[in-house]
């Protein structure tokens, strides 16, 4: 029997971004808030200090902040016939863990989406025909638009103390920014962080060619910085442990230290620690969630909190978990294409051109946030007329560490050890970096999330089923823009030049990037997405899904800023509207 | 082959493991021979002690000796493998929690699977090069008519181009993928802060140019920008 706790206004899931964000706002309008996080306690002052907090073994290659794969992990195969296997270990990505979750280690990449990703497929089709759209993609509209979630991106800017540059300021395009963003009602909080070596040469040989490079916008302050919380975030020292570490200056945004100062102290907010939800109390019949269940980590024990209100801000895998386990919504079959839960799972296609050079380049000098970028092969910011492909991505170069455990090259035809290996490494490390496609990954019909019929985690729940393969059309977007940053890295005069476009199928070495999408999608119509506009699960009227899940494919800009910019557009219209009139917000 | 072993285990006693003089002995001087002089610092010529083992057997730390100084000998740049403590490195990391299955799903069935589903073995880490170094000595007395670390610099390389081509038998599984773990630890010791054993003396920082910590460049970073750095490396140890 499950210990039954008194019922709460509102059940949060997991407390990173999402979590926290949502905690914030729910709190303020007056209602009581319990988070319930399956990790442990994780505060920059007890975890992130120096020199420990630099260890490239512990950290970074044996994931050290991360998810025990040995809790939970999923199972992955690459189309719906192959039987899946589990992910022993994270080779390909790795999920996050603890209070602050990806927040606490990503690398402070952060984007606005183009406006025309939110309006996919209403977007191509009318720029290049009805048909246009491959068959094998099934590209939905958001339900939610860029001037919609324009304040809200500007607010976690300003939560963050972001460091960047305005392109597009009100509609009026600013010089040395980003042209093809949309409209900013308001310029960066911080300027941008100093310009690397390799930013000057990628701003000079992309000027030559004609394109528009500007500073990317990071999440690491260039300056010290106070936001409109009251937190203090201190100045970013270039020292090259952002992904995967902690930032022991303060630098680096993250929910630990931009809003739980000030929601810790909220007597309307309780955190509990290592509790693991387990299921969601879903009465089908008043489409409502009772509450949910969960474990306390440290006895085993099962807890039941009843709650008014849930809202699930765990990682997608988990979101989609909680959604199939307690039957809200139907769950995607891919042979019909009908079905919603686990539907558009997306990820990310990246690829990379080694850039050796003769310039030094010191490559410990860094940031997790390239200084210097270039978006006109983002998206749809080209014209794909006669391309035979959809989408894009940016292209920048990675400078930011330099850990040499990972961060090395040598030319092609080089042996891989012996002498010969130790004579190039020395004499190409300071003079490589790899020059980065961050690109779209656009839905797949194969392409969802399931449970696994075999595998199971450690409190005995299915594993998530992955079952992903890169789309012909992300592999031919993948060939031009690693063709395109092939030419740019020629443009810096390279000695030689490594092009390694996304082409063979997606697995366990294959991948580079920690960004997964879909699941629990957003959109216009109950039938092909989970959530309405407000991220309002479309079967349960007291239930609303956070995150990257959302999503209903991946841009090609990195997640998180968009993750931000959902939670408060929702928390706006939890305390605005359904608060006053708990119920639907949108009938479908 | 048992008569193998007992004299070895004579060898390790009286040499050491991971310093120097352990590679000296166990490849009967001969590697030394071939190989030009290192320029081995002061303070890794001082650290070739008498390293206690935690988790290798003579056999294996014989090994990982052999394979290790194979895939980074000693030159100029640096001194090689395991005078950089690259067998106390892995015999650490082998005792411990990751060597031990730590954070690694361990749950059946076990399947082969595809490549792209990656690591399928019920083996830990430690279990998984057990077994690959029996394997991987197997092959050589087959082949070479000796153990991998007695073999001479020439056979050792071939032996090695063997696994890391897949070419090499192996009863369990892939040598390439024994390879790549082998390779994958080698790179980890050789390039790791130093308080994990290997790295000694910051040798592969020096050879490259890593400056490792202190790392705070807010008010240099301009000032370096596209220059040389000359920073004497510094360590976690450096700072506590």
């Amino acid at each position: 029997m499950a210990k039954v706790m008194k019922s709460v206004d509102v059940v949060i899931v997991g407390l990173g971004w999402s979590g926290s964000i949502m905690a914030r706002e729910l709190t303020k309008a007056g209602l009581n808030v319990v988070a319930l996080e399956r990790g442990a306690e994780r505060t920059p002052a007890e975890d992130f200090v120096f020199p420990y907090i630099r260890d490239e073994l512990k950290v970074r290659v044996r994931n050290g902040l991360m998810l025990d794969t040995a809790t939970e992990t999923l199972t992955m195969r690459n189309a719906p016939g192959d039987t899946a296997l589990p992910m022993r270990r994270w080779d390909v990505f790795s999920l996050g863990d603890n209070v602050g979750g990806a927040g606490s280690h990503w690398n402070g990449i952060t984007w606005r989406f183009t406006p025309s990703e939110f309006v996919l497929r209403s977007h191509l089709r009318e720029r290049y025909g009805r048909d246009a759209i491959p068959a094998e993609l099934q590209l939905q509209d958001w339900g939610v638009t860029y001037d919609d979630l324009e304040p809200h991106y500007d607010r976690f800017e300003k939560l963050c103390g972001t460091s960047g540059k305005a392109g597009n300021l009100k509609g009026r395009i600013v010089e040395g920014g980003n042209p093809f963003e949309g409209p900013r009602s308001d310029e960066y909080p911080n300027k941008p962080l100093i310009m690397s070596q390799a930013g000057l040469m990628l701003t000079k040989a992309a000027r030559e060619l004609g394109l528009h490079p500007f500073p990317t916008p990071a999440s690491n302050s260039s300056a010290p910085y106070t936001n409109p919380e009251g937190c203090a975030i201190g100045q970013c020292q270039y020292c090259g442990h952002c992904e995967y570490f902690g930032c022991e200056a303060n630098a680096k945004a993250s929910p630990n230290i931009c809003l739980h100062p000030v929601l810790f102290r909220d007597p309307k907010f309780e955190l509990r620690t290592l509790s693991y939800v387990k299921s969601l109390n879903y009465d089908a019949q008043s489409r409502r969630v009772r509450g949910v269940v969960y474990i306390d980590r440290r006895t085993g024990e099962e807890v039941e909190q009843p709650a008014e209100m849930v809202v699930l801000c765990a990682y997608p895998f988990n979101n989609v978990l909680l959604m199939r386990l307690a039957g809200i919504g139907k769950p995607y079959d891919p042979a019909t294409g009908e079905g919603v839960i686990g539907k558009n799972y997306c990820y990310q296609t990246n690829s990379a051109v080694g850039v050796f050079v003769d310039e030094e380049i010191n490559p410990f000098i860094g940031t997790g946030v390239s200084p210097a970028v270039v978006d006109d092969f983002q998206g749809d910011n080209f014209d794909h007329g006669p391309l035979g492909f959809f989408g894009g991505g940016y292209i920048s170069p990675t400078v930011s560490g330099g850990r040499p455990i990972q961060v090395r090259a040598t030319p092609p035809g080089t042996p891989r050890w012996g002498a010969a290996w130790k004579e190039a490494t020395a004499q190409w490390y300071n003079h490589w970096f790899p020059l980065s496609i961050h690109g779209t990954s656009y839905a797949h019909r194969n392409n969802y999330l399931d449970l696994d019929p075999t595998y199971r985690d450690a409190i005995g729940r299915p594993l998530v089923r992955m079952t992903f393969n890169y789309p012909e059309n992300d592999r031919k977007m993948s060939v031009f823009l690693t063709n395109k940053a092939n030419d740019i890295a020629k443009a810096m005069n390279a000695r030689f030049t490594t092009p390694a476009p996304r082409t063979s199928n997606f697995g366990a070495a294959n991948g580079q990037a920690s960004h997964h999408t879909g699941g629990v999608i957003m959109g216009t119509d109950p039938k092909t997405s989970a959530l309405n506009r407000y991220l309002q699960s479309w079967d349960c009227d007291n239930l609303f899904v956070m995150g990257g899940a959302a999503f209903p494919q991946n841009a090609g800009h990195n997640p998180t800023g968009t993750i931000a910019a959902l939670a408060y557009w929702s928390a706006k219209a939890i305390t605005e509207q359904y608060i006053k009139a708990p119920g639907r917000l949108v009938h479908g | 082959m048992a008569d193998q072993a007992i004299p070895r285990r004579g060898f390790l006693k009286g040499a050491g493991v991971a310093g120097a003089g352990a590679a000296a002995a166990l490849t009967g001087g001969a590697a030394q021979a071939q190989t030009p002089a290192p320029a081995v610092t002061a303070a890794a010529k001082q650290v070739a002690p008498n390293e206690p083992l935690l988790a290798l057997t003579a056999a294996e730390a014989a090994f990982f000796t052999a394979a290790f100084d194979t895939l980074i000998p000693a030159d100029k740049l640096s001194p090689s493998g395991s005078e950089c403590g690259l067998v106390t490195f892995m015999d650490r990391q082998l005792a411990g929690a990751w060597g031990n299955g730590a954070r690694l799903y361990r749950a059946g069935p076990f399947m082969p699977g595809k490549p792209e589903q990656g690591y399928q073995l019920p083996l830990t880490p430690r279990e998984f090069f057990a077994a690959g170094i029996k394997a991987a000595n197997a092959y050589a007395r087959k082949t070479f008519g000796k153990d991998f670390d007695r073999l001479s610099p020439t056979d050792r390389e071939a032996a090695m181009k063997a696994m890391e081509s897949g070419q090499a038998q192996f009863p369990d599984f892939a040598s390439k993928m024994f390879f790549e773990a082998l390779y994958a630890s080698a790179m980890e010791g050789f390039f790791a802060d130093p308080i994990h054993g290997g790295n000694r003396d910051k040798a592969s920082w020096r050879m490259i140019g890593y400056p490792g910590l202190p790392a705070t460049y807010a008010r240099t970073a301009e000032q370096y920008r596209g220059k040389k750095l000359n920073i004497e490396p510094q360590s976690i140890a450096d700072f506590i």
